[in-house]
C-alpha cells in the first residue's frame, strides 16, 4: 500500500514537472526583441532602376527588317542600374548599401529589406537614393523630422510613381 | 572482445563466439555507449515509478500520436469560433478565450500545451532512438521517415501562432519572412506583406488557416508512414499514461492559461515577446546571428539526421533465409515477425503458400525462426533444417551445439542447467557459471518452445529462457512472443508433457546479470529440492 502510494505521489511529481517545464517554455523567457528605448526603422523597397547602357534608335532599314512585333523605335541594352540607398540620422550616416538589380543578366527590380534600430525620441532622417548609373551622387532624396516613441516603427519605402522616397 | 553475434557462421570457432550468451556492451552492439546507458538507467528508474507498462519514456511515439490527436479535437474546436479576418482573428481568440474560458479557454490553452508538449515529445523520441543507435541497418526506413514530421510538426505551429494576429503573431509574421526573404525565390520583398497595415488582407487568414489544417494532414501522413515497417505499431499511448498527461496538461491549462498579446499594429514593434520556445526558437537566432546562419544550421542538421544511416560502420547481419523445402505456408513467421519483413506468396511447388522475405526489412532477430513448426529438434536427420533460418545460426547449428554440451557435461558434473540467453539482455557473459550451459542467441523469440522440451529429455536439470524485459526488447516482441509461447497461448506451444516446473523465463536487463545468476542459483536450488523429492518418492515405491 505505502510502496503504491509513493508511486503514485512519484507521478504526480513527475507529471506535474513536466507540465511545468511546458508551461514555463511556452511563454518564457521572453525574447528581447529591441532594447526598451528603441525605436526601428525598416527600409523596404522593390523598384527596377534606370537603364544602364545608353539607348539608341534603329534606323527605318533596321526596324524594317525586324518581326512587326518587335519594331521598338528605342533599342536599350537590357542590364538596370544598382539601387544606392544612404540613410543619415541627425546628420550622421547610419546606412549605405547598393542594392543589385535581380536576375542573371541584371535586369530586374533591385529589392530591399534592412531592420535599423535606433533610439527613441527627436530625429532628423534624411534618405538619398540613386537609381541611374549616369548620374553622379543621388537622384531621389526625402528627409522629416521624427519624434518617435519607444516600439514605434518608421518605414522609408520608395515608389517612383508616388514621389520616390517615402517615409512614413 | 568477442565478435557481434551476426556473421555468418561457417567455421565452428564463429559458431562458438555466434553463440556466446554475451550482453550488447560484451559485444559491442550498437546502442552501448554512455549516453545510452544513462537513458537505460533513467528508463530503469522511471518504471519503478510508472511501472513498465505505462512509462511514457517508454511510449514517446505512441505519445506523439495521442497528443496528435489532442491538438487535433481542441482545434477543431478553436476553428469553428474563429474567424479568419483581419478585425475578426485577434477579436474572436479574444471572445473565445474569454467569453467561454471554461471551455474555449481551456481548449485554447490544451491545444498551445499539448502542441508544446508534441514537440518536446518528439524530440525526446528522436534523441532516445539516436542514443540506442535506432538508425542503422534495417532501421533506416523509420528513421529517415520520421526526420521530415519535425519540420512539419514545427511549420504547422508557427502558422498556428500567426493565426491568433497579436504581438506575437506579427513578430512571427515578420521574422519567418524575414528568415525565408533571404532565400532565393522569396527575395527581401516578401517581407513587404506585413511591413504596413494596409498590406495584410483578409485572404491572408484564409491561406493561414488553410496551412494550418493542411501541414497537419501531411503531417499525419508522414507519421502514418513512418510506422509502415512495423507490425502492430504502437499509435497510441497506454490509458494511464494518455490520463496523466491530459490531467497534467489540463492543469496547467487552468493554472496558466494561454493569452493573447495585444492585437497586431504594424506601426508599431514589441520590444518583449513571450515566445514559444518550442516552436519559435529559431526565429531570436536569425537576429542573434543572421538568417543565413540559421538556415545553415537547420537545413544542415536535418541532412545529417537524414544521412546518419549512412554513416554506419556495423555490419548488417545476414538476414532469414526460407527454405521451400521445409516451409509449409502455416504463417506463423509472417505472424510474429516485428517488422513486416515476412510477405505470403504462391508455394513454387504448387502446395499452399510460401514464406518470402524482404531482406531491407529484415531484423535478423530470428523471432521468424522460433516461430516456424519446422524448428523442431526432436526431427530425425543428420542436420535439423526448418522452414525460416538465419544463415549465419539455425536451429540446426543449435540443436548440435546443445547436443554437444550436454554430452560433455557441466564443467562441475551432474546435471547441468541450459541457459537460452538473449543477447540484447544481460547474457551470462563468456564463462558461464559452474553447473549451467549457455547459449546466447540475438533474441528470445528465436527460441523454438520444442528445444525446452528436447534440453529436458537430452538430460538437462532444468531450463532458463532469459529474456530482456518485455518493453526492453530490442526486437519489439520477442519477449512477448516467447512468454505466450512458453506458457501455450501462442503457437508454436511447449508441449503440455513438459515438465513446467524446470523451465523458468527469466527477466533481466543488460545491466542486470547479478540479478539473472541470482535468479539460475535459486531456480537451481529448486531444482535440486525437487530432485530430492523425486528421488525420495522412487526410494518409497
Amino acid at each position: 500500500m505505502t510502496e503504491r502510494m509513493l508511486r503514485y505521489g512519484g507521478q504526480v511529481v513527475l507529471y506535474g514537472l513536466f507540465a511545468v517545464f511546458v508551461g514555463y517554455f511556452s511563454t518564457s523567457p521572453a525574447y528581447q526583441h529591441l532594447e526598451p528605448d528603441q525605436a526601428l526603422l525598416r527600409l523596404s523597397f522593390r523598384h527596377a532602376g534606370q537603364i544602364a547602357g545608353e539607348c539608341r534608335t534603329r534606323s527605318a532599314e533596321e526596324l524594317a527588317k525586324l518581326p512587326p512585333q518587335l519594331r521598338a523605335e528605342r533599342d536599350c541594352p537590357r542590364e538596370r542600374s544598382p539601387v544606392h540607398v544612404r540613410v543619415e540620422l541627425d546628420g550622421e550616416l547610419l546606412y549605405d548599401e547598393r542594392f543589385a538589380p535581380a536576375g542573371l543578366r541584371r535586369d530586374g527590380a533591385a529589392s530591399a529589406y534592412r531592420r535599423l534600430p535606433i533610439p527613441a525620441g527627436e530625429h532628423h532622417l534624411r534618405v538619398q537614393l540613386n537609381d541611374d548609373v549616369k548620374v553622379d551622387g543621388f537622384n531621389h532624396s526625402g528627409e522629416r523630422r521624427l519624434t518617435l516613441e519607444p516600439g514605434q516603427v518608421v518605414l522609408i519605402d520608395f515608389i517612383a510613381d508616388k514621389g520616390g522616397v517615402i517615409i512614413r | 572482445m568477442a565478435a557481434a553475434p551476426g556473421p555468418p557462421a561457417e567455421s565452428p570457432e564463429t559458431l562458438d563466439e555466434v553463440l556466446l550468451p554475451l550482453n550488447p556492451v560484451e559485444a559491442g552492439l550498437p546502442g552501448s555507449g554512455p549516453i545510452a546507458r544513462a537513458f537505460r538507467r533513467i528508463e530503469r528508474g522511471a518504471d519503478r515509478v510508472f511501472g513498465e507498462h505505462d512509462n511514457p519514456l517508454r511510449q514517446l511515439g505512441g505519445l506523439g500520436f495521442y497528443l496528435f490527436w489532442l491538438i487535433a479535437l481542441t482545434g477543431i474546436y478553436l476553428y469553428v469560433f474563429y474567424e479568419t479576418s483581419v478585425d475578426g482573428a485577434h477579436a474572436s481568440v479574444e471572445r473565445l478565450t474569454h467569453e467561454q474560458w471554461w471551455a474555449g479557454g481551456v481548449m485554447r490553452s490544451l491545444h498551445r500545451y499539448a502542441s508544446d508538449a508534441f514537440v518536446a515529445v518528439i524530440g525526446l523520441h528522436l534523441l532516445r532512438e539516436l542514443a540506442y543507435g535506432r538508425f542503422r541497418g534495417f532501421r533506416w526506413y523509420s528513421w529517415v521517415s520520421g526526420v521530415p514530421t519535425l519540420w512539419l510538426a514545427i511549420a504547422s505551429g508557427v502558422v498556428g501562432y500567426w493565426l491568433v494576429w497579436d504581438s506575437v503573431a506579427q513578430f512571427v509574421a515578420i521574422a519567418t519572412a524575414e528568415w525565408f526573404g533571404v532565400l532565393p525565390g522569396f527575395g527581401p520583398e516578401l517581407v513587404r506583406n506585413f511591413i504596413e497595415p494596409e498590406a495584410v488582407s483578409d485572404r491572408l487568414f484564409s491561406l493561414l488557416i488553410f496551412l494550418h489544417i493542411g501541414l497537419p494532414l501531411a503531417l499525419l501522413l508522414v507519421m502514418w508512414a513512418h510506422l509502415q515497417r512495423l507490425t502492430r505499431p504502437r499509435s497510441n499511448a497506454s490509458r494511464a499514461v494518455a490520463a496523466w498527461t491530459l490531467a497534467s496538461l489540463t492543469a496547467v491549462s487552468f493554472v496558466a492559461p494561454a493569452l493573447s498579446g495585444l492585437p497586431a499594429d504594424l506601426q508599431r514593434v514589441a520590444a518583449v515577446v513571450p515566445i514559444d520556445w518550442f516552436y519559435l526558437a529559431p526565429l531570436p537566432a536569425i537576429y542573434a546571428m543572421s538568417p543565413e546562419f540559421v538556415w545553415i544550421m537547420s537545413v544542415g542538421v536535418t541532412l545529417l539526421l537524414a544521412a546518419l544511416p549512412l554513416f554506419s560502420r556495423q555490419p548488417r547481419p545476414a538476414a532469414v533465409r526460407v527454405d521451400p523445402a521445409h516451409c509449409n505456408g502455416c504463417t506463423r513467421c509472417f505472424a510474429d515477425c516485428p517488422y513486416a519483413a515476412i510477405a505470403m506468396a504462391p508455394h513454387p511447388g504448387g502446395r499452399g503458400q510460401i514464406a518470402v522475405v524482404d531482406e531491407d526489412r529484415c531484423a535478423a532477430c530470428g523471432i521468424c525462426s522460433g516461430a516456424c513448426p519446422s524448428a523442431m529438434p526432436f526431427r530425425s536427420g543428420e542436420r535439423l533444417a526448418s522452414g525460416i533460418d538465419l544463415p549465419w545460426l539455425t536451429v540446426g547449428d543449435l540443436r548440435d551445439r546443445l547436443d554437444a554440451a550436454i554430452a560433455a557435461g557441466a564443467p562441475s558434473g551432474g546435471a547441468p542447467i541450459v541457459v537460452f540467453a538473449c543477447q540484447r539482455g544481460a547474457g551470462l557473459g563468456s564463462e558461464a557459471p559452474a553447473g549451467v550451459i549457455g547459449l546466447g542467441m540475438p533474441c528470445a523469440g528465436f527460441l523454438p518452445p520444442s528445444f525446452v522440451d528436447y534440453s529436458l529429455r537430452s538430460g538437462a536439470l532444468g531450463v532458463v529462457v532469459a529474456a530482456c524485459p518485455g518493453d526492453d526488447c530490442e526486437f519489439r516482441f520477442g519477449e512477448r512472443w516467447t512468454a505466450e509461447r512458453l506458457s501455450g497461448a501462442r503457437e508454436p506451444r511447449l508441449r503440455a508433457s513438459a515438465d513446467a516446473r524446470r523451465l523458468l523465463m527469466l527477466h533481466a536487463a543488460r545491466e542486470d546479470r547479478a540479478g539473472l545468476i541470482a535468479g539460475i542459483d535459486e531456480f537451481r536450488a529448486k531444482l535440486e529440492q525437487l530432485e530430492r523429492a523425486n528421488a525420495r518418492e522412487t526410494a518409497d515405491d
